[in-house]
């Protein structure tokens, strides 16, 4: 008898596809939280499969600190363009200047928690139901109990007592006035799953992710970038080394790796090899031990 | 290792223990020898370790995530986790053992291949390996393997692995799924027989964990004869290039469906043919379980979402009137003769009212409590239920999947019990 079994990946995606067919049928009005980062990438083209040769049933969001690295903007644009799809853009800036938010301020200031303010506004402005993100419970302690249906109340919160059980793969998406889900279809994958599968589908990935010679200054023991946000202070020694980017969020807290790794083949050789996690090059983890799950109770993706 | 890995395939598995039977140390101690621990995560539990005055670097607060867990020393949910080596990607579904987090075994359990239960040597079979077994069992997973920890306690005595085996025999016999027990003689703390086959223990022929994780076959569980198709979403594109696209897509539940087969929809009734299968853009000569595609058929007829498709020769039970086990989950409501429900099964939902409580099981004993039907949270048990429109299903034991449902009430949406169909 033929043998039908699936590899991790073909199991994976099979479950993705599932998730994000469940989050079409189940919700009136969801969103795709796209940020140009590997996994949103991963995520979008995932959507394209479960429902070609229609176009993905949803518009994306992105949520803009302002502080990005232009290659990623220009990567979305493209993206959008290429998929068909509206784009649905929320800036902190806007937030800001609302006075619903407020910069940080100090040596170290981020709008990386600002986001979270801005995504709710969004949310409430587009009248989403849902959002699709793109977290992996690999990715960080706090994550690893999440569901791939994650109930938030009317202001957004998880509370992590009081999550539904997820039995099986039937998913209750039921919901009162005002609440509404996030919702993670690669909850299953790993940094390595994501690669792997990039490399098996040749998915195109911002050139972010591939060694480049860039400047760049030690700060908090992470590399990071010079940009128009990041500029060094005094003692800093601006160094110019040849890096790739393990995850891309917030120009200001993005950590940066030495690396000589172009390409996706060079890539998931190193990322095998790897003995630090992806979001130990983030500086929104590092700042206490329950930092994700703090920022999860407020809000964030 | 780039061939390899797109080679591997993948387990599920759960784990059940308590706090004291060294379940986290044996997860620390698999993803520490697999190199599954990253430096800066063993930082920081080693930085974390050192604030609550641990002497050790304390494994189990690289499972234990949340802060409420940490600073109470408890696990209160689900966690799941990942490790690999080059055979096999693993999904470890961690769960307390606990006698109040019984809903959280049958959570953990139901998407396993495998169950690992948790022995201290010292203590031999003792309740609550009984408890997990039946949960591993009820919630159909095929393999078990039972991890004899704590052995460099108990000298590595051979008599020791033997007794936890007669007193596991005298009650599996009435386990009713699980086809393969194996059972491993292990010490998770000093990582006897955890990768390596212990020098401690020569009398022990088996292999050691990791092993039997990466080999197991697993390949014969899945149902490939029933052919089940849940109907989950209609796709119609609406555009010039796609006029008369109409292609349902879901995700296969059983079974293989090729293309030219004959199919019958269900409720309807009508007929068709298989004209494409889909993946994406790609075409596919045929679609097993659990792939993803969309299916066209040659014949316009009216499917929609809750709908599915099988072979005519082969049709599911159709019933309005239906039988269960089931896991009550909540805490704030109760299960009661009468009450109105909503179910979801495959993807379809219906209305379904109580029409008999059977029994309680008390997990411990095994025993079935006809006096009491009260439902409390974790309670376990059977019942019967009437639904508003016929249900599609299979007997769980015979498909997980078109077996399975839950229970939803109506007013507060939550998920209120997890059932197998019988």
């Amino acid at each position: 008898m033929r043998n039908y079994n699936l590899n991790h990946l073909q199991q994976l995606e099979a479950e993705a596809i599932f998730v994000l067919r469940e989050t079409a049928a189940q919700f009136e009005r969801p969103g795709l939280l796209f940020s140009g980062g590997k996994d949103s990438i991963i995520m979008a083209y995932l959507a394209s499969k479960a429902f070609a040769p229609a176009k993905i049933p949803f518009p994306f969001v992105h949520v803009d600190t302002g502080h990005n690295f232009p290659e990623t903007i220009e990567f979305r644009d493209k993206f959008v363009k290429e998929y068909g799809v509206d784009l649905v853009v929320g800036l902190v800036q806007d937030s800001i200047d609302r006075g619903t938010a407020a910069e940080e301020t100090g040596l170290n200031a981020s709008r990386n928690a600002l986001q979270s303010v801005t995504l709710l506004e969004t949310i409430d402005r587009e009248n989403f139901d849902a959002c699709l993100g793109g977290g992996r419970r690999d990715e960080e302690k706090a994550r690893a109990k999440e569901r791939f249906f994650s109930h938030r109340d009317s202001f957004g919160q998880w509370n992590p007592k009081n999550q539904r059980p997820e039995i099986w793969n039937l998913f209750n998406g039921g919901k009162g006035q005002g609440e509404n889900f996030r919702i993670f279809p690669l909850s299953n994958w790993t940094e390595m799953d994501v690669w792997q599968y990039a490399k098996t589908e040749g998915i195109e990935l911002p050139s972010l992710y591939f060694a480049h010679e860039r400047n760049v200054i030690e700060r908090n023991g992470m590399l990071l970038a010079i940009t128009d946000f990041v500029s060094p202070h005094e003692k800093e020694e601006v160094r110019k080394e040849k890096v790739r980017f393990r995850t891309i969020g917030d120009a200001t807290c993005t950590g940066a790796v030495i690396s000589d790794a172009a390409n996706l083949e060079e890539v998931v050789a190193e990322v095998s090899a790897s003995r630090v996690t992806e979001r130990g090059s983030r500086a929104d983890d590092k700042r206490s031990e329950a930092a994700m799950e703090d920022r999860k109770k407020q809000g964030y993706f | 290792m780039d061939k390899d890995y797109i080679e591997m395939d993948m387990l599920r598995f759960t784990t059940a223990g308590s706090v004291d039977d060294g379940k986290s140390t044996l997860i620390g101690r698999l993803f520490h020898d697999t190199k599954s621990i990253f430096e800066d995560q063993l930082e920081a539990i080693e930085q974390s370790s050192k604030k609550r005055g641990d002497e050790n670097i304390n494994l189990a607060l690289l499972t234990d995530g949340l802060r409420a867990e940490r600073e109470q020393g408890i696990t209160i949910d689900v966690a799941y986790r990942y490790f690999a080596t080059p055979k096999r990607k693993f999904i470890i579904a961690d769960t307390p053992g606990h006698i109040q987090y019984t809903r959280n075994m049958v959570t953990g359990a139901s998407t396993a291949n495998l169950a690992l239960i948790l022995v201290d040597a010292r203590n031999g079979v003792v309740e609550q390996t009984r408890r997990h077994s039946f949960i591993a069992d009820l919630l159909g997973i095929k393999h078990i393997a039972v991890c004899i920890n704590k052995m460099d306690l108990v000298g590595y005595e051979e008599e020791v692995y033997e007794k936890v085996l007669r007193q596991f025999s005298d009650f599996a016999s009435r386990l009713e799924n699980i086809s393969e027990v194996t059972f491993i003689p292990l010490s998770a703390l000093k990582g006897d027989n955890i990768v390596e086959r212990s020098e401690n223990m020569p009398w022990y022929k088996g292999a050691p964990l990791l092993y039997h994780l990466e080999n197991v076959y697993i390949g014969s569980d899945a149902n490939h004869v029933d052919s089940r198709f849940p109907v989950q979403w209609v796709i119609r594109p609406h555009s010039d290039k796609h006029h008369d696209f109409r292609g349902f897509a879901g995700r296969v539940a059983g079974g293989v469906f090729k293309r030219g087969d004959e199919i019958t929809a269900l409720p309807s009734g009508f007929t068709s043919r298989i004209s494409k299968i889909m993946l994406g853009e790609e075409e596919m000569e045929e679609a097993f379980f659990p792939q993803s595609v969309t299916i066209q058929l040659e014949d316009k007829i009216d499917i929609s979402r809750g709908d599915m498709l099988v072979k005519p020769n082969n049709q599911p039970k159709s019933s309005q009137d239906l039988d269960a086990r089931i896991c009550w989950f909540s805490n704030s409501k109760k299960l009661t003769h009468g009450g109105k429900y909503l179910i979801k099964h495959t993807t379809k939902t219906a209305q379904a009212m109580i029409s008999e409580i059977t029994y309680k099981v008390d997990v411990n004993s095994l025993r079935k409590n006809e006096q009491d039907k009260e439902f409390n949270m974790n309670d376990i048990g059977r019942i019967k239920f009437r639904t508003s429109e016929p249900i599609f299903y299979d007997t769980y034991r015979r498909n997980r999947n078109t077996g399975s449902f839950i229970l939803i009430d109506p007013f507060t949406h939550q998920t209120l019990a997890a059932g197998m169909l019988r």
